[in-house]
């Protein structure tokens, strides 16, 4: 009985599943040198940027796609995906909000993103990347008086080359896997974010990212330098219009902290997720990694996974520098057909270097939810310290959930723990919620919100109530 | 207040077996009184509290129960808690990662939503707690842990009476407030209640032992063997009771 309440709760509809008809400037489907130098003349790259795509579309030739996580989709036709799609504008980009569509604004307020002014009132700079291309970065001049730079990929290529060649590909190489180098040879916008030494980042950054077009794939890039002794919060968000095919998402983040510098990178992902059969929704491919490279350095990854018909997605850190500091704080919901394989790898390879590792999963309806976590302490690491704890929390009876933790230590001064736990909302929990008088709702969501309720205390507050939100509508239909 | 006319229950298992536990069930409370409903285990005593608070596979399959007026048994659980009813659990349940006091702040205006009452804002909710755990002697820094969690038995007691201080239902049922408990936690939970009492509020105590009737007095003591009450009296009775023990009654009821 209890079940079909559980049912009623987590069944609401996508409310960002609409899409906004613009004018825009699209390739045709396939992907050859050709598409890949039209890209880079799009974006009026220097020279080392075309090689280096074309060098990692060469390499992504030899490859195949991975074939070890727990998912089951069909085989993706590359050749049928358009690399290139983006609102057209008459100038070759906007310079200021008011050069900005104003359909692109409408689509964007409707999201709950305001560009304008009122997001100052927020704290929240904003880059909002709509298909390929970003359109609009706020606050940057704010952000410029401390020596911020936040923009663009695109705009970085073009006025900082010398952070862009010294630091592009340097975590995630494109010789890393089959979908981060498609990502290096094809991505077409993203962010880029510059925190200079000494500074601490006067307000949150943030891009929100958007696919609109049809059959087109989103590649973006992301890449942030937090120079010695510096600080930034970085918030990302997503959202796409609801599809019956499917579409992919393959994106690549790199994160570069040198010394004391610290970085805090929060998601919130909500992609289309595809209908309650199963059809449509994103293919979310992602790798997100950060290097601690400076002594005393910090990464910190949380990730509210609810969206995507598909996650393969593992945010990384690699402590080099001593002292350093790794974490990894993670739910992620799969409902319906959905399907996570999510985790992390910390690498310890600086001596005295920490991580924490806390994932909760949370299973509804025919979602299979894996954990995937990789912690290496190298023989150099003397007195790593690692802690992991994995629990999933299953809401019916034809979900699944689980754990694929791998630890690979080398040197005897390391110090690991790991708990994991899989749990059920029980017919006791909410009995005892309704008789204090709280509805089936409020106490599914309760309980929810409860396991989840450690790594919520990770994220910037705004987004902490975005993301409790979130999870009540993504909690639809679908317990068992 | 309460008004129970020829229950019968049954309890539904896994394998939606049915196992009939109350047959025919009379209780007459009056705003104001205490009634004890004491028997041994598996007489029937948590299923009736149960049926009354309306858990899922519990089910009244004959007879009627109305709570000041209201047909409890077209209630569902939270309507039934909405028109006064309050359960203190034998076995509280722990919610991990949830907040006492906002357990407690969503619970108060759940309520009041029910009854059509102006919510509390977080203000009013905070005076009025403090007010409350006064009232039941317990430390503060129970409001910022997880509801229940790694409660000791007796935490986990005064927990509830403390939720029942917040909700101040109009019928308070104690399922085995006493079990587990020490002298001193035991008197505790009895002041808790004791200081509910008033001439507009009506109490059941189910207990196995008449230990817990030293310091809650009550007004009506009913023997439940096999699912049936099989005698009620004064307090008196309880204390016969505790001499004698069940057997006497048990017998009657197989003879």
């Amino acid at each position: 009985m209890s079940n079909q309440y559980i049912k009623q709760v987590v069944n609401q509809q996508y409310p960002y599943g609409f899409v906004t008809d613009i004018e825009t400037d699209t390739f045709a489907p396939g992907l050859s040198p050709h598409v890949i130098s039209q890209i880079s003349k799009r974006k009026n790259e220097p020279e080392f940027m075309l090689a280096w795509r074309l060098r990692a579309y060469e390499h992504w030739l030899t490859l195949t796609p991975p074939k070890w996580a727990h998912l089951q989709y069909p085989e993706i036709d590359y050749q049928k995906i358009i690399y290139y799609s983006a609102p057209k504008v008459k100038k070759p980009g906007p310079n200021s909000l008011e050069e900005v569509d104003p359909t692109l604004i409408e689509t964007y307020n409707k999201l709950g993103i305001p560009l304008h002014e009122q997001a100052r009132l927020a704290g929240v700079a904003v880059d909002a990347v709509f298909d390929s291309v970003s359109v609009a970065t706020t606050f940057k001049e704010k952000l410029a008086e401390k020596g911020v730079i936040f923009c663009s990929f695109s705009e970085a290529v073009k006025n900082h080359p010398e952070l862009i060649e010294k630091y592009l590909g340097t975590v995630v190489s494109f010789r890393d896997n089959f979908f981060a180098a498609l990502n290096a040879a094809v991505f077409t916008d993203g962010s880029f974010v510059y925190i200079p030494k000494g500074v601490r980042c006067p307000m949150e950054l943030s891009t929100y990212f958007r696919i609109n077009a049809a059959n087109t794939g989103q590649f973006e890039r992301t890449l942030i330098i937090a120079d010695e002794d510096s600080h930034v919060s970085y918030l990302e968000g997503c959202t796409a219009p609801m599809r019956d095919e499917n579409q992919l998402h393959a994106a690549v983040v790199e994160l570069v902290a040198l010394q004391k510098a610290e970085i805090k990178y929060s998601t919130v992902q909500n992609w289309y997720p595809g209908d309650a059969e199963g059809r449509g929704g994103i293919f979310n491919f992602v790798t997100k990694r950060g290097a601690c490279r400076g002594k005393q350095s910090k990464i910190s990854w949380t990730q509210i996974e609810t969206g995507s018909a598909i996650t393969w997605k593992y945010p990384s850190v690699i402590l080099q520098g001593d002292d350093s500091v790794g974490e990894f704080y993670s739910v992620a919901l799969t409902n319906h057909r959905q399907q996570a394989d999510t985790g992390t790898k910390m690498i310890h390879i600086g001596k005295n270097t920490r991580s924490t590792i806390i994932s909760k999963g949370i299973s509804a309806g025919f979602g299979q939810n894996t954990y995937r976590g990789l912690v290496r302490v190298a023989p150099t690491a003397l007195h790593a310290r690692n802690y992991t704890q994995c629990d999933s929390l299953l809401l019916s009876k034809t979900c699944g959930a689980h754990t694929f933790p791998e630890i690979d230590v080398k040197n005897k001064t390391a110090h690991i723990e790991h708990e994991a736990a899989t749990s059920r909302i029980s017919e006791d929990q909410l009995f005892y919620c309704r008789q204090r008088g709280l509805t089936v709702e409020n106490a599914v969501s309760m309980i929810v919100n409860g396991f989840c309720k450690q790594v919520f205390n990770e994220l910037p507050m705004e987004f902490a109530v975005e993301a409790q939100k979130l999870l009540e509508v993504s909690l639809e239909g679908s317990v068992g | 207040m309460l008004t129970i006319r020829n229950l019968h229950a049954s309890i539904q298992d896994e394998k939606q077996n049915t196992k009939p536990i109350l047959h025919g069930i009379n209780l007459d409370i009056q705003p104001g009184e205490v009634h004890a409903i004491m028997g041994p285990n598996g007489s029937g005593k948590s299923t009736l509290a149960n049926v009354l608070a309306g858990r899922d596979h519990y089910q009244a399959t004959m007879g009627e129960i109305f709570l000041q007026g209201e047909n409890l048994l077209t209630l569902l659980p939270e309507q039934r808690a909405a028109a006064g009813l309050f359960l203190a659990f034998q076995y509280p349940v722990e919610i991990p990662g949830v907040n006492n006091m906002y357990f407690l702040k969503a619970a108060v205006n759940s309520l009041r939503k029910h009854r059509h009452l102006p919510e509390l804002d977080a203000m009013d909710f905070l005076t009025l707690i403090k007010a409350k755990i006064k009232e039941a002697k317990m430390d503060e820094k129970f409001l910022h842990r997880a509801v229940n969690e790694g409660f000791s038995g007796g935490e986990k007691k005064r927990n509830e009476i403390l939720q029942m201080l917040m909700l101040e239902p109009a019928l308070a049922i104690l399922d085995e407030a006493d079990s587990g408990l020490d002298i001193d936690a035991l008197q505790r939970v009895a002041e808790g209640v004791n200081s509910l009492r008033n001439s507009k509020r009506s109490i059941i105590l189910i207990t196995h032992y008449q230990r817990l009737l030293n310091y809650i007095i009550p007004d009506v003591v009913h023997v439940m063997i096999k699912g049936k009450i099989v005698k009620s009296g004064g307090k008196e009775l309880a204390l016969e009771l505790e001499e004698k023990g069940y057997s006497e009654f048990i017998n009657q009821v197989t003879a």
